[in-house]
Order: structure tokens, then C-alpha cells, then sequence
């Protein structure tokens, strides 16, 4: 227990602001808009400071929780970002988009009793990354170089976070990414109102001040291959962090009807290509009635972004309960908030179109109830041969993305198991190519920013025993 | 950046830009393409290689003007750069077959003749084809007679003296008893899908269409440029875009195709007249 302060014993969390969700869903504007100093020294004093510190075993980077929320409460907010910075490379994205519900804040002491809430953890990591970014004057200093290159593909979580951890130790890091811009997911995938675009860009330009060089428009596997950045190149080692961007698709009829998009197309428009501005020259369908396919965040992420593309009704259709759900629950309840309508035990069997425009105009759906557990753990849904239609003039598939293959192919020897994930050994990331690591998304399938991350640091770390012979 | 080391314009639609991109000139392969932005809130446009210099490290395009983006990037002269460029993506076309017969329609001509001239080079017995709409839009004549040993130019309206779209003079030489071992088609949806029924009524071995859907990352993220071959889902950027013609649902990709159309007349007008109002400026 901390001396200076009592600890404020409130059961609730302090309230995140957000703007008003009827607002909301129609900008692009940040949702939540980040706690005041005076709130989150208020939350701050609801840490107990517990000497096993439970927060930090389920945190996927180990941050010395109460010891960077003890900070906060003295209103030593630079201090605070120094503690969590020894851990995370980008605090202001993980403050945003972690689901702490099932890390750090599920194991919170405060969050165990009935009715009692866990320390905000993550809107304070947030506050703390929003206020160093805003009131940090103090110079970045480059390391010394060491003289041993390292090359980075994808920009990306993984590859963002193992570029910052090498470039400090004095490697000369250069990133490749395939895209025009940097960042990966966090920019084309997670929408503006979740991340703002402006938060990645400033991890980006921190760590081009370390000295790690960006080359986008670079798509590693047909522009220069991995032996290439070995042999012609003469990188030292390479960390793969090239992510799950494949999408899936549902395999049913009508699939190819126009009006049907993927998630990660949707996004890209949206997002990357910002086709929700008028000054885009990307094009986006501006539908009125969207069914989003699947649950997850990404499943989310475009039904809200269709109602802020005017959508009159959006639904989110998935073939389990809501209990199955497996996207944050914060992002549920935002989405339902905003008026998502969510027709949860549906499973879509079918698309139909309009025959004379070729647009996807029905959805049949098939009811489902639950059955005995999956090898998932979660109940499977099983049809009821039950069927109705939905009228749709937009349907979005948000089921999945696995590995991209072109490095597998283009790269001799580089082991992937029957997903197309990349096989590594232990923590470290290390392939079954020598001087070869990956990490991420690109080994684990679809999986959070903080875990990506976490690979992205480990392998980091291996990298640099490999070339310091230790 | 990547900068425009030649221009040529061919007639008031279509144009040849060189770009100076050395490391997507190394490995650019006939059939490939590239995506490029004209600046920073510029669509990403993808488009076939057209040629390639390794040792000046330039790659050429050739573009039609047929919406905002195209028109945009027809604005740019030499020396001027490139926001974005990036390649080559999608797998090259194979150069199989001894006696082979390339067919171009329109702009799919500007791709045609890198590929007749990589069968060409190789000492591969090349008939050529053309197609264009009238003799005012023909382009590449002179690169298309001497990476050929027979090249049949056609015109719709006949005022090059040969009236008749490119499965007219096709049907003429198959039906004649001539043996293709393979036949590869570049153009629009319509006329592949007319070569290949031609190609199968006259059992053509091979038939081989390079298909151009609307894509955005090319580089199998978004899945936007999907089709159906041998009733399979394909992505045109990492699967093709070459394709086994037989196999390729056309009617769906031509569907597909006219997703943006009323979008790209709308911001084609609008290009125009913010053109239209700098200059009188």
C-alpha cells in the first residue's frame, strides 16, 4: 500500500468522456476523448499498489503496472511514461486498443468483489502516452550505432516495436513496408474514431528520429526477396512481422455479388485510403442497409464504420451468442450504443442479388442455437433449418484473415505449418531459416497488437544475443 | 519519389509515361504490374508493366484517361514525380508454348506487346493481333511488326482498311487449319471472353486471359479483385492475373467491373472542371 495517499476507495471506475454515441456515429472523430489530469490522478489512487502485482503477470509485456499508476497519482506524469516506455514501445496505441478486460485489469484485486471495478489501467496508459506526446519537449537521442543491420518487414505492430528495441541499442534498422504508409494494421485496418491516424504516424516519426529508415512501396517476396536482403543486401538478420492480412470469405453463394466486400477492403478504403473524405479519390459504397459477418473487433470496427459512411441500418450478424463474442466488450457496447443492430444466432447461407445490377440485395439466414462445446471451448452453433431473409444493399465478411503467402513462397526453406503461420522456435522467433525471425500475426494467425508486440520485442532481443555472439 | 523520365502521347486518350524505379525495373517481368499514386490522397492505381529498362532502371506504363486518376496522372510531364510506385506484383505470364498467338485489344495492346516480345526474343513462333477502334487509336505498330513474325492489325470501323473486332481475323486463321499451342488474350472482359469461346470451338490447347479487376493493395490483402475460375474463388493480384481462360466465370468479372462506375463519372466531371477553372485562373 502506498504511504503518500489514502486510496480511493470508489467502486467504479472513473468514467471515460466519450462524445455522445448519437453524435459519434456519424464522424470519424476519436470515440473515447481521454481522461483529465485531476481523473486520472483521481482513478490512480484506486490502485492498492498489491505486492504480487497480478496486473503485471497478465500484462503480454509485463509494464510495471502500479508502479507507473503510483506515478500518475503524484502527478509525475513524464515519470510515469519513462516507467511504462522500459516495456511497451507504443503505450498511446496499446492504451487504446489492448483488451485489458482479459489482461492486466481481469486479475485487478480491485475488480474482484461484486460490483467492484478494476483500476482503469488502460484509459491511464493512455492518458499517460497522450500526455507525453503533448507536453514531452525533451530531444530524442540517437544511439550510437553499432554497425550491424537489421531489416524489418512490415510495419506493423511487431515490426514497429522490434525496430524501436534494436534501433536503441545501436543496430541500423531499416523497416520495408508493403504499402504506401507505415504502420500496418494500426493504420488500415483500426478506424480513425478507434485510433487516430495522427498517434501513428507519431510512433512512426519517433522512431525515424532513432534512426531506423522507412522504405514503403516495398513489397518484400517480389521486389527483393528475403535471400536478396541477406546476400546482396548483407542484413546481418531480418524479423518478419508481415502480419495476417488474407482475408477470408464465407464460401457461400453470391459472394462475388458487387456490394460484397471483405473486412480488410472495407477498412482499407475507409481507413488507409480515407474514402470517407471528400477529398479522397478512393471510392467507397455508401449503402443503407450493411450486414458485417462475424464478431470479432474487426467485425466491429466496419459496422461502425458504416454508420458513420450514412448507413441507416447496420447489423452485425454472427452465428453465436453474445456470450461468444469475441471482440472487446468495450467495442460491443459502443457498437450497440451507436445503434448496431446485432442479429446474434444467424448464420448466412446464401446472397442474392439484383439481377439487373448485379448488387447484393437479400441475405438468408439460417437460425441457430447452441450446442456442445468446440474444440474453442465455446458452444457450437448448430442449425435449426430455420431460415429467413434480410434485405441488404451491402454485406461485409469480417470471419478472418490468415498469413499472406508470398513470403512462404518466395523464401526457401521458411517452415509454416498447414495455416500458412510461420513456425518458429520458443520465444525467441527464430525460423527455420538461419538469421530469421518472425513474429506477430504472421506466426500466430489473427491475434491482438499487444501480443504482436510482445513477439516483436522478444525477438528483438534474440536478435541482438545472435549478433553480439552472446 | 519516383520521377517521369519520358512522355509520349499517343492520341487524346491514351499515354506512355517512363519512370525512373530501379529497383521495380531489377525484377519486372512481361505480365506483372505496378501500383502507382499521383499524390497523396490519390487512388492506388494498378497497371500492367508495359516495358522495363534494368540498366536505366526505368519501367514504362501506358494508361488510358478514363476517370479522375487517370486524368490526374495524364496532367504530370517530365520530370515531374510520382507519389507512389510500386512492383511488379502478380506472376509473370509463362512463356510456354512454341507457336503462340498474342491478341490486344485497345489499351490491352500497350500489355500485349512486352509479352509478344518476350516469346519473340526467345525465338518462339509469334502471331500477333491488334484491335483498335479506329486508325487514329493505334498504337505500337512498328513494336508489334518486329516482335512478331505475322501481325494482323483491325480497326471496328474499318479505316485502317481490316473492319472487324480481333476474333474476326482469330477465327480466320483457326478455321484455316492453323495450330496454336496457346493463345493469349489482353483486353477488355467482352473480348477475352469472345476470343476464348473462339479458342475453345477450335480446341485450342492453352488459353490464357490477363484479367484487370478493380484492386486496391494488390498484394492479396483486400480481396477486391476476386473472380471465379474453375468455380473457385481467385485474387487477380497474387493468384493472376493470368488465368486459365476456359476456366474464368467473365459475365461475374464483367458485373464486377462497373462496381465505381457512377462514382468515376461523377469525379471524371469533377476533375475536369477543377482543371477547367485553374486554367482560367
Amino acid at each position: 500500500m502506498w504511504k503518500e495517499y489514502k486510496p480511493n476507495m470508489a467502486l467504479k471506475k472513473n468514467p471515460m468522456p466519450s462524445q455522445d454515441p448519437k453524435v459519434r456515429a456519424h464522424n470519424f472523430k476519436e470515440v473515447a476523448e481521454g481522461y483529465t489530469a485531476e481523473m486520472a490522478i483521481d482513478e490512480a489512487k484506486r490502485c492498492l499498489g498489491c505486492p504480487n502485482k497480478p496486473c503485471v503477470a497478465h500484462c503480454p509485456v509485463n509494464i510495471d503496472i502500479p508502479n507507473f499508476i503510483h506515478e500518475v497519482a503524484l502527478g509525475n506524469f513524464e515519470k510515469a511514461y519513462e516507467i511504462i516506455s522500459e516495456s511497451s514501445s507504443l503505450p498511446a496505441v496499446c492504451g487504446r486498443v489492448c483488451p485489458q478486460e482479459t489482461q492486466c485489469e481481469m486479475k485487478c484485486t480491485r475488480g474482484i468483489r461484486p460490483g467492484s471495478e478494476p483500476v482503469a489501467i488502460g484509459r491511464l496508459e493512455r492518458f499517460v502516452a497522450d500526455w507525453h506526446n503533448a507536453n514531452f519537449k525533451g530531444e530524442i537521442v540517437r544511439p550510437k550505432s553499432n554497425g550491424h543491420k537489421v531489416a524489418i518487414i512490415g510495419s506493423g505492430p511487431s515490426g514497429l516495436t522490434c525496430a524501436g528495441d534494436l534501433a536503441k541499442k545501436g543496430y541500423d534498422v531499416t523497416v520495408f513496408e508493403a504499402l504506401h504508409l507505415a504502420g500496418g494494421v494500426l493504420v488500415y485496418g483500426i478506424p480513425e474514431f478507434r485510433l487516430p491516424k495522427s498517434i501513428v504516424q507519431k510512433e512512426v516519426d519517433g522512431l525515424k528520429q532513432l534512426g531506423v529508415k522507412v522504405e514503403t512501396n516495398m513489397v518484400i517476396g517480389r521486389v527483393i526477396t528475403i535471400d536478396e536482403l541477406l546476400k546482396e543486401y548483407h542484413f546481418e538478420a531480418i524479423f518478419i512481422g508481415s502480419g495476417a492480412g488474407l482475408p477470408r470469405f464465407l464460401g457461400i453463394p453470391g459472394e462475388n455479388l458487387k456490394g460484397v466486400y471483405s473486412a480488410n477492403e472495407y477498412l482499407t478504403r475507409t481507413n488507409l485510403m480515407k474514402a470517407y473524405r471528400e477529398d479522397s479519390d478512393t471510392p467507397i459504397e455508401h449503402a443503407k442497409n450493411v450486414a458485417v459477418v462475424g464478431g470479432g473487433n474487426v467485425a466491429m470496427d466496419a459496422a461502425r464504420c458504416a454508420l458513420r459512411l450514412g448507413a441507416e441500418h447496420v447489423y452485425i450478424v454472427y452465428r453465436r451468442s453474445l456470450e461468444e463474442l469475441p471482440a472487446r466488450k468495450e467495442e460491443v457496447e459502443h457498437a450497440m450504443e451507436e445503434g448496431v443492430d446485432f442479429q446474434l444466432l444467424n448464420n448466412p447461407v446464401e446472397l442474392f442479388g439484383d439481377p439487373e445490377t448485379g448488387l447484393v440485395s437479400k441475405m438468408k439466414v439460417e437460425k441457430m442455437e447452441l450446442g456442445e462445446p468446440d474444440a474453442s471451448g465455446r458452444r457450437r452453433p448448430v442449425g435449426t433449418g430455420e431460415y429467413r431473409e434480410i434485405e441488404v444493399d451491402c454485406v461485409i465478411d469480417a470471419i478472418g484473415t490468415t498469413p499472406n503467402p508470398l513470403i512462404k513462397h518466395t523464401t526457401e526453406g521458411l517452415e509454416t505449418n498447414p495455416h500458412g503461420c510461420i513456425v518458429t522456435k520458443g520465444e525467441s522467433g527464430l525460423t527455420s531459416r538461419e538469421h530469421v525471425y518472425a513474429g506477430g500475426d504472421a506466426v500466430t494467425g489473427a491475434a491482438t497488437v499487444i501480443l504482436a508486440m510482445g513477439a516483436g520485442k522478444h525477438a528483438a532481443k534474440a536478435i541482438d544475443e545472435e549478433l553480439m555472439g552472446k | 519519389m519516383y520521377k517521369i523520365v519520358r512522355k509520349h502521347v499517343f492520341n487524346p486518350t491514351e499515354t506512355l509515361l517512363e519512370i525512373e524505379a530501379p529497383a521495380v525495373a531489377k525484377k519486372a517481368q512481361p505480365g506483372q504490374f505496378i501500383i502507382l499514386r499521383v499524390d497523396e490522397m490519390g487512388e492506388r492505381i494498378p497497371l500492367t508493366v508495359g516495358g522495363y529498362d534494368r540498366e536505366k532502371g526505368t519501367v514504362t506504363i501506358i494508361f488510358q484517361i478514363v476517370g479522375a486518376s487517370t486524368f490526374k496522372l495524364n496532367q504530370l510531364e517530365v520530370g515531374d514525380c510520382l507519389h507512389d510506385f510500386v512492383g511488379p506484383l502478380g506472376r509473370p505470364t509463362e512463356l510456354t508454348g512454341e507457336k503462340v498467338c498474342v491478341v490486344g485489344g485497345g489499351l490491352g495492346t500497350a500489355i500485349a506487346y512486352p509479352i509478344a516480345k518476350a516469346f519473340h526474343d526467345e525465338g518462339k513462333k509469334v502471331t500477333a493481333i491488334a484491335g483498335f477502334r479506329n486508325k487514329d487509336l493505334i498504337i505500337l505498330h512498328d513494336e508489334f511488326s518486329q516482335a512478331s513474325d505475322k501481325y494482323i492489325e483491325m480497326t471496328d470501323d474499318g479505316s485502317n482498311g481490316n473492319k472487324g473486332n480481333v476474333v474476326v481475323p482469330l477465327e480466320k486463321l483457326l478455321s484455316e487449319g492453323e495450330k496454336f499451342d496457346k493463345v493469349i488474350c489482353i483486353g477488355p472482359v467482352i473480348m477475352m471472353k469472345f476470343v476464348t469461346q473462339c479458342c475453345k470451338k477450335y480446341n485450342v490447347p492453352e488459353c490464357v486471359c490477363s484479367m484487370n479487376p478493380i484492386m486496391i493493395d494488390g498484394t492479396g490483402m483486400c480481396g477486391c479483385c476476386r473472380l471465379t475460375v474453375g468455380g473457385k474463388t481467385k485474387f487477380a493480384c497474387v493468384d493472376g492475373p493470368d488465368f486459365n481462360a476456359y476456366e474464368v466465370d467473365f459475365d461475374e468479372a464483367m458485373q464486377r467491373g462497373t462496381m465505381y462506375k457512377a462514382f468515376e463519372k461523377k469525379a471524371y466531371e469533377e476533375a475536369k472542371c477543377n482543371l477547367f477553372k485553374k486554367e482560367v485562373k
